[in-house]
């Protein structure tokens, strides 16, 4: 049963290998998806973690400044002001009233900086029914 | 006749529910005549579901808008290519032609076996129709395609429809659903095949000869439907890349990985008859991949933060899966007996031994994969939170089990049968083992500290090396022989064994495409906003805006910049990238300008227009080799279009050791 013994020690290698890759891996890039009151309540650990918040751009809020998007976004009555400053261009579709997803860290200052601002491949989209004719359902762009 | 349409995919539901009795009960009963009209039903569902499915094109295409479904996914400005492939552009239209391709492939099984297994065959139109049942259920009762639009109580039509979505308006993506659907649904008939064999105890290893060709092409189809996505991504999305780690992307990956382990591990049980529970586990788990794909692109559970798409789909895909997967179990502990292995694992350096661990890692990648994407969904369960893993975490753990891959590539095919000698090891392994390591060495004194890159690029040339060795070995030996020349006598050598030389080519497509995603490490990027004048410095690229247009047609509006190019002071043309508003969706799409070459891509991308309407955002980058991930898919394609030519010399699997020709000739003196 030697042999036997060489190829268990083999796969267990490989396998305690990917598990360390794995676990280590999701303690460095996991995001919490919250809603914009989930926030508000999870204390001081908002802003320790990396958070994904997806709400609607409320109307009139999009400001540019000095390489910076800021805008606000709402959800159920509640908003939260979001900063974007990274490299990438905003989607295509992002604009007011869309519904949007940041991705980034809360700020002490009660702004959330997002890193990305995140979006989804669109063959998700569907217009909602009965709602035809009125203005689609904003569509939302892929990451 | 949309009343005709309901009525046919109505119906076509009754008779698959009566092909799966008919089969069934006739097989157990003993019941000729049953079986026989069972097998007519498959005919009819297939009649049936066509009828139908012609109604939903026909309306898409004329422009029927009483449809809810053509009102949601067609206008009467798009071009009539996309019209038609509204058909699979929405939820409803695409689980129709899910439905249609299955009833197309079953129809096409039970024509082409209408005189062989005639003992298996009623279980395997049964396994096919209740999937197809499942389907219709979905058809008929869940998400009809035929709704009409209603006002008060009498249909009505609008005016015009909200248009394809105008991120698939590209011809990539008009033939990319089809052909992943093609694979989805192609992996069905194996399945079929497996369990029916499984449920009558087949001896031997009927099933796997009679699906192999299928499988090879329904994993053609199914790779062929991931690199058209990557290419879509690449050129239509503008973010730069062609793989995000996007759960939609895994879904189309996962059962491919299966696939690809079930395509070398049913090798193992053809020459030594191991590995049996394995391979119905491993068709299983990639059928129950396909389906779990579609569910994840057609449900929405993963991005459930969106509220789109989203319906009562996603209780039925589930609760489907779990009667699988019980049946499915059920039958494997049931059988075990059966399923006896005939061989021993002999050596660690051996042929068994590397496809063991080739489906080690491919099934291990996959269960990370699927891990990442459902890992929303495992973490809320667990822990209440909704936690989502990035693309870093895909790549963190993607990038060392892709190298331990390509390293197998290369290795694997040279292990002999049982155990490998250190003789046959030397002379396979020394001359592509020291040529890589010289590269290595170059690139490390050319500059290159990458490690990932580095041992990429030495593993590329080291399987790059051994797979030319052994077309070289064996065509050197056929010239001899039979006095031709090189050249022909490879072509002589593919074609007598073209099971292991398009093998071959596959690997080399492999060594081609990991070569362009290893491009990755060396992107180069940059964003500016720029007026007409405005210049901008990329690597040894000077960007030029010369030109900034916007205009209308009748699909969409567009706003254009034209940008001149020059590399080390030469003008090398110019590039247009360009955005675009459909006015039906209202959406926007990018139209990117690429100048791809061999050596890298620069891409050029049209972000919007700054606030003020003087300057255009402009991302550039440059891709370092990323065409050789086209190419290399195009070597994979054409490697497993040789796969499926019949071998001149007709092989037979004997279960004996084979000497390869390579050990044979190797020596051969001049």
């Amino acid at each position: 049963m030697r042999k036997y013994g060489k190829f268990a020690v083999l796969i267990a290698v490989v396998i305690a290998a990917l598990v360390w890759l794995a676990s280590t891996g999701v303690s460095e890039t996991k995001t919490y998806y919250k809603t914009i009151s989930e926030v508000g309540q999870m204390g001081d650990r908002a802003f320790t973690e990396r958070l994904r918040v997806a709400g609607d751009v409320e109307t009139g809020s999009i400001q540019h400044a000095n390489g910076q998007v800021s805008f606000t976004l709402t959800q159920e009555k509640r908003e939260l002001k979001v900063a974007y400053a990274g490299a990438d261009p905003l989607p295509d579709t992002f604009r007011d009233g869309a519904q949007a997803l940041a991705d980034g860290r809360m700020g002490r200052d009660g702004v959330f900086h997002a890193s990305k601002i995140q979006a989804k491949c669109a063959s998700k989209y569907e217009a909602k029914p009965g709602n035809l004719r009125s203005a689609p359902a904003p569509p939302i762009n892929k990451t | 006749m949309e009343n005709v349409a309901s009525l046919a995919v109505l119906l076509a539901f009754c008779a698959a529910i009566y092909a799966l009795l008919a089969s069934v009960v006739g097989r157990v009963r003993h019941k000729p005549f049953l079986i026989v009209s069972g097998e007519r039903a498959v005919y009819a569902v297939w009649a049936l579901i066509s009828i139908g499915s012609t109604i939903l094109v026909y309306a898409l295409v004329t422009g029927d808008f009483r449809f809810s479904y053509v009102a949601q996914h067609s206008n009467r400005t798009m071009p009539l290519l996309y019209k038609f492939a509204a058909w699979w552009g929405g939820q409803e239209g695409s689980l129709l032609f899910w439905s249609w391709l299955l009833s197309t492939y079953s129809a096409v099984v039970v024509f082409t076996n209408r005189r062989k297994h005639r003992d298996m065959m009623p279980f395997v139109i049964g396994i096919l129709m209740f999937v197809q049942t499942f389907f219709l259920i979905l058809n008929n009762f869940v998400v009809n395609a035929f709704k009409m639009l209603s006002l008060e109580g009498s249909i009505t039509a609008v005016q015009d429809g909200n248009g394809l979505n105008p991120l698939l308006q590209y011809p990539a993506m008009a033939i990319h659903p089809p052909m992943l659907y093609l694979g989805y649904v192609g992996f069905t008939v194996p399945f079929a095949f497996a369990i029916a064999s499984l449920i009558t105890r087949q001896p031997g290893e009927a099933w796997i000869h009679t699906t192999r060709r299928w499988t090879l092409v329904t994993w053609l189809f199914q790779s062929t439907g991931v690199m058209l996505g990557m290419a879509w991504a690449y050129h239509v999305l503008g973010w730069g890349g062609y793989w995000g780690w996007d759960p939609v992307e895994n879904a189309s990956v996962l059962p491919w990985l299966s696939g690809t382990a079930f395509l070398h591990s049913v090798m193992m049980q053809e020459k030594k008859g191991m590995m049996k529970v394995w391979n119905i586990v491993l068709i299983s788990t990639t059928f129950l991949l396909c389906i779990l794909g579609t569910s994840l692109t057609r449900t929405g559970l993963v991005q459930s933060v969106h509220a789109f798409a989203q319906g009562p789909l996603g209780k039925y895909f589930t609760s489907f899966l779990a009667i699988c997967i019980a049946g499915i179990a059920y039958l494997i502990v049931d059988r075990l007996q059966y399923l006896k292995s005939e061989a021993q694992l002999e050596s660690v350096i051996s042929r068994e031994s590397s496809f063991l661990f080739n489906n080690l890692i491919l099934l291990a990648s996959c269960f990370a994969v699927l891990w990442g994407t459902l890992f929303p969904v495992i973490s809320e369960a667990v822990s209440g939170e909704k936690i989502s893993l990035d693309s870093a975490w895909f790549n963190k753990l993607m990038i060392p089990i892709g190298l331990f891959l390509l390293i197998l590539t290369g290795v694997g095919p040279l292990f002999a049968w049982r155990r490998t000698s250190t003789e046959s090891l030397r002379r396979n392994f020394q001359w592509p083992g020291i040529a890589s390591v010289v590269l290595v060495a170059a690139l490390l004194a050319a500059g290159v500290r990458s490690f990932y890159a580095l041992i990429s690029f030495g593993f590329c040339l080291f399987v790059a090396l051994t797979v030319l060795m052994e077309f070289f070995k064996g065509g050197r030996a056929i010239a001899a022989k039979n006095n031709m020349n090189l050249l022909r006598a490879t072509f002589e050598l593919t074609h007598r064994n073209t099971r292991r030389y398009g093998g071959y080519l596959v690997h080399m497509g492999i060594v081609l495409i990991f070569i362009g995603f290893t491009g990755a490490a060396f992107n180069k990027s940059d964003v500016k906003e720029m007026a007409v004048g405005d210049t901008l410095r990329l690597g040894r690229y000077d960007l030029k805006v010369v030109d900034l247009k916007e205009d209308e047609n009748a699909n969409y509006t567009w706003h254009r910049a034209t940008v001149l190019v020059s590399r080390d002071g030469d003008v090398l043309g110019t590039l247009e990238p360009e955005k675009r508003f459909y006015k039906a969706s209202r959406q926007g799409t990018s139209e990117v300008g690429v100048r791809p070459r061999l050596n890298e891509d620069l891409y050029l991308n049209f972000g919007g227009m700054s606030d003020d309407g003087v300057r255009a955002v402009i991302q550039a980058y440059v891709f370092p080799l990323v065409s050789w991930i086209w190419i290399g898919g195009l070597v994979l394609i054409g490697g497993t279009l040789v796969c499926l030519v019949p071998s001149k010399i007709k092989m037979q699997y004997a279960r004996t050791e084979v000497v390869g020709i390579t050990s044979k000739y190797a020596e051969v003196p001049k």
